[in-house]
């Protein structure tokens, strides 16, 4: 029963590839490159309350992973992606080791410093890191091929992350969640849980920066994973709210899309009328759904259940 | 004398949870009034929507007028101080910008009424500087209790002013609220857990009991019957 | 006089302000030492030390209205640097419309209060219980306010004649221009307004009273809502003199503020987010030590600064969480 919205779903990204032009497939890549993206910061704030602004990073250094392995060791681009996924965990315990004695706004500022940090270090080491040029992977690929490969990584990041919050590992980042000290006091080891979850955060960013490197011509820029790029993720979270899988779709589809959607609304044309479309689109939905689509859900959900089962 | 506050069937709730069902009371002017009961009762949310503080359902008349739900600004400005559990007090500031805030509805300089106030609270004059949250906890309530006074309100709330105070102190700050009444005419309606020194206060006492007043009248007639004290105020 | 006197006596002991504690001013005068007598044995050492005030002001100035907000309503304001921005371009609209420098400025700043106060209204007020809801509002307002200013002057460079003139004294080898000496200027001269404000004023207590406890203000009669929109038009106010003071440095496009607006973050974190009078000394420390540091230090060329900043915001967050004059403040409400 619980399955069939998941298989329902998969059926519809599986056969959605005949139906779409290579430009919308190209938009549905971006869908799921942000969804994993979102999924990994949804991880960390939702189910243990810390918040960061700079997941950018680690979609950065993801990003740089998999094209210097292809740039200069000439890996199999596919192989990239687990050791992307590898080295952005152990980056993201790094971050969090530190995070452990910040929350709220200081952690916000000391993560968004991460995100601003890290696409100065290509710039710094431009002779191995390719400067504002960038370091190009070795070969090129087709919508198709990204489509499959980012929509793998989706899916298999919502598995993922389905098995990690319903077990042990889930109930104890609740746990830390909601009152650190409660979680504490009933032997959670808070530390390590807390670390563990930016690493894991981390890792499915650090993913979803490869493909996103993938899906722009194998290309890695600094410019690519700017300030903007923390700020989207950021912001496809809030719109998915927290405590839900399924509003994190809807936040993957928002930001994967809003950015072109903006782009055609016709009367303020070019680029500086997407950032007004965008911007404002971005308040609205903030001012009607502040809990995000999670909330939404929440409101609905004892609507459903009374359908369902009528009140006597 | 003219009832300032008339409580007619009064309901208040927080969030799903209802906490007043009902609460009828009149305080007259120039009264003190003391509202008992045990922990839950309702004695604190309804000194809350008289203030505004809490939003609520039913009649509420003040000074004759009915009080819409004005908020708690509102209410200050119409003549209400409260002085809430926790006192209120602005820790973090002076002594001398706490009586300040007291003054803020008032017009003109706050230092006409600060000279009415130190006739009450000597103490505090020399203290001005001193920064609220250093005094010590019967210095607090009666800060809080001065404050209030800066108002120059019709009406004074107090929610348990003698919590974690010593006996000395409770009876001090007791008389000031007694002075205070007599010689200001300030109309007093005073939350008390400690129905014993609430009752030799008061002139008029209402029992709350699950969001309802359960009795009322003198406070002397309640004194004296020994059934009544020993059922509701515990002693 | 004595009751003056009184008042400055419980200035140490307020908590509110400058909650500087005894060894953080003796390290702000060491280090002050240091920067005079270093500057007095090398030349290039005074250069970068004024240029780094020069540009530190400004830090400290975007600084200020970031703390503002903060201290009412515990938000950071992602749209702070955008907001200065696009007053600054109304300012050049008046100039245009051929009012005269100063006019234009002073002129701005009402526009800018009520914008800030209208912004808080608006955008900010249906959602002040959501903290998350609030910064994305803020984020979404960079992303518009961006957009909106590109879309209605463009993205070319602009110019506005110079504030305090282009004149350039020279003293024992070093170079200060007026502008420089305008801009610290300025700053000093807010944060000693800011202050006035607060401690005198019925107002200004109020708004302190609404930020520390708000339940508490209402009771007192304070309308909390109308002070945290004053609060956030007085924020838009100091945005709009330090994309001012930017302008002649940064020159008129809409991109101007968002390096400004990232180093202001690490200056508000290194004075106290809670403080005044520390945004705009960790805005000077900040831009002094930064220039120093990159001219003594090879390693750190141009393209680590941001980083440097961010290292040096980190380290405070580590070690002083509170920063340089921040106190431990107990929210209660």
């Amino acid at each position: 029963m619980k399955f069939i919205p998941a298989a329902v779903a998969a059926i519809v990204v599986a056969i959605l590839p005949f139906f779409l032009s290579g430009y919308h497939e190209g938009l549905a890549v971006y869908v799921a490159i942000y969804f994993v993206a979102i999924l990994g910061l949804n991880i960390l704030t939702g189910y243990t309350g810390q918040i960061s602004i700079g997941h950018g990073g680690f979609m950065a250094i993801g990003g740089y992973t998999t094209a210097l392995l292809s740039h200069y060791e000439h890996w199999n681009l596919i192989l990239t992606l687990p050791a992307s996924l590898g080295i952005t965990f152990l980056v993201g315990i790094l971050v969090g080791i530190p995070a452990l004695r910040l929350s709220g706004v200081y952690l916000a500022l000391a993560t968004f410093g991460f995100a601003v940090s890290v696409p100065q270090l290509p710039l710094k080491f431009s002779k191995f890191l390719g400067g504002s040029n960038g370091i190009h992977a070795d070969h090129s690929v087709t919508h198709l091929w990204l489509y499959v490969v980012s929509w793998s990584c989706a899916g298999i990041a919502f598995v993922l992350a389905w098995l990690l919050l319903r077990g042990r590992t889930g109930r104890a980042f609740r746990a830390v969640r909601d009152s650190e000290v409660a979680a504490a006091s009933s032997g959670v080891a808070l530390p390590i849980y807390k670390t563990l979850a930016f690493g894991v955060s981390g890792a499915f960013a650090g993913v979803a920066g490869s493909v996103l490197v993938l899906a722009t011509n194998g290309f890695a820029q600094p410019s690519e994973f700017g300030v903007l790029v923390s700020l989207q993720i950021l912001i496809g979270a809030a719109v998915a709210g927290l405590g839900s899988l399924w509003g994190v779709v809807v936040g993957g589809v928002f930001i994967g899309l809003l950015p072109s959607v903006s782009a055609s609304v016709p009367l303020i044309g070019s680029s500086h009328g997407q950032d007004v479309v965008f911007g404002l689109i971005v308040i609205l939905v903030m001012l009607l759904l502040p809990n995000g689509v999670a909330g939404l859900l929440r409101r609905f959900e004892p609507l459903v259940k009374t359908a369902i089962k009528p009140d006597r | 004398m003219a009832p300032l506050l008339e409580l007619e069937n009064v309901t208040a709730r927080y969030g799903p949870v209802q906490a007043l069902h009902g609460v009828s009371l009149t305080v007259d002017e120039g009264q003190i009034a003391a509202v008992l009961g045990a922990n839950g009762a309702g004695k604190t949310t309804t000194l809350r929507t008289v203030s505004g503080t809490v939003r609520r359902d039913g009649d509420l008349r003040f000074d004759g007028k009915p009080l819409a739900n004005v908020g708690p600004d509102g209410s200050a400005r119409l003549g209400i101080a409260h002085v809430p559990e926790g006192r209120g007090t602005f820790a973090e500031l002076t002594v001398w910008e706490n009586l300040r805030l007291g003054a803020y509805t008032r017009r003109g300089s706050a230092k006409d009424d600060f000279a009415r106030v130190q006739t009450y609270f000597p103490w505090l004059e020399e203290r001005r500087a001193q920064q609220a949250g250093t005094l010590s906890g019967g210095e607090q309530q009666m800060l809080a209790l001065a404050r209030a006074f800066m108002q120059r309100p019709r009406l004074l709330l107090l929610d348990e002013p003698s919590l974690g105070l010593a006996p000395l102190l409770v009876t001090e700050i007791f008389r000031i609220i007694k002075e205070l009444n007599e010689n200001e005419g300030l109309t007093v309606v005073v939350v008390e857990q400690n129905a014993h020194i609430a009752l030799q206060l008061a002139q008029t006492a209402f029992v709350l009991e699950v969001g309802r007043v359960a009795l009322s009248g003198p406070s002397a007639e309640l004194q004296q019957h020994e059934s009544i004290r020993r059922s509701y105020l515990g002693y | 006089m004595t009751a003056f006197a009184q008042r400055l006596g419980s200035m140490r002991k307020n908590a509110v302000g400058t909650g500087a504690s005894v060894p953080v001013v003796l390290f702000l005068i060491a280090a002050a030492a240091f920067l005079v007598i270093g500057s007095l044995v090398s030349n290039i050492f005074a250069q970068q030390t004024v240029a780094g005030l020069a540009q530190g002001a400004i830090f400290g100035s975007l600084a200020l209205a970031l703390v503002l907000i903060y201290r009412a309503t515990e938000v950071i304001n992602f749209a702070q640097g955008e907001m200065a921005m696009a007053t600054t371009y109304i300012a050049y609209q008046l100039t245009l419309w051929g009012l005269s420098y100063w006019l234009a400025f002073f002129l701005t700043l009402p526009i800018a209060f009520l914008l800030g106060m209208a912004v808080q209204v608006v955008l900010i007020r249906p959602v002040q219980q959501s903290i998350i809801a609030v910064v994305i509002i803020t984020v979404g307002m960079f992303i518009l306010i961006d957009g909106l200013v590109t879309w209605i002057w463009g993205a070319d460079l602009k110019f506005m004649k110079a504030p305090f003139g282009n004149t350039v004294y020279h003293a024992g080898g070093v170079a200060f221009s007026r502008q420089d000496i305008g801009v610290l200027a300025v700053s000093v001269f807010s944060v000693i307004l800011l202050w006035l404000l607060f401690q005198f004023t019925k107002v200004g207590l109020a708004m302190r009273a609404a930020a520390l406890r708000p339940a508490a203000a209402s009771l007192v009669g304070v309308r909390v809502n109308w002070m945290l929109a004053m609060g956030w038009g007085l924020a838009s106010v100091l945005g709009a003199v330090a994309g001012l003071m930017t302008e002649p440095t940064q020159f008129l496009q809409p991109t101007m503020m968002q390096a400004i607006l990232l180093y202001a973050f690490a200056a508000a974190v290194l004075g106290g987010l809670e403080s005044p009078a520390g945004a705009v000394v960790g805005g000077l420390s900040l831009g002094v030590f930064l220039n120093l540091i990159g001219q003594y230090i090879g390693f750190a060329t141009p393209e680590l600064r941001l980083p440097i900043a961010f290292a040096v915001l980190l380290l405070v967050l580590l070690v002083k969480p509170t920063g340089l004059f921040g106190r431990k403040q107990v929210r209660r409400v």
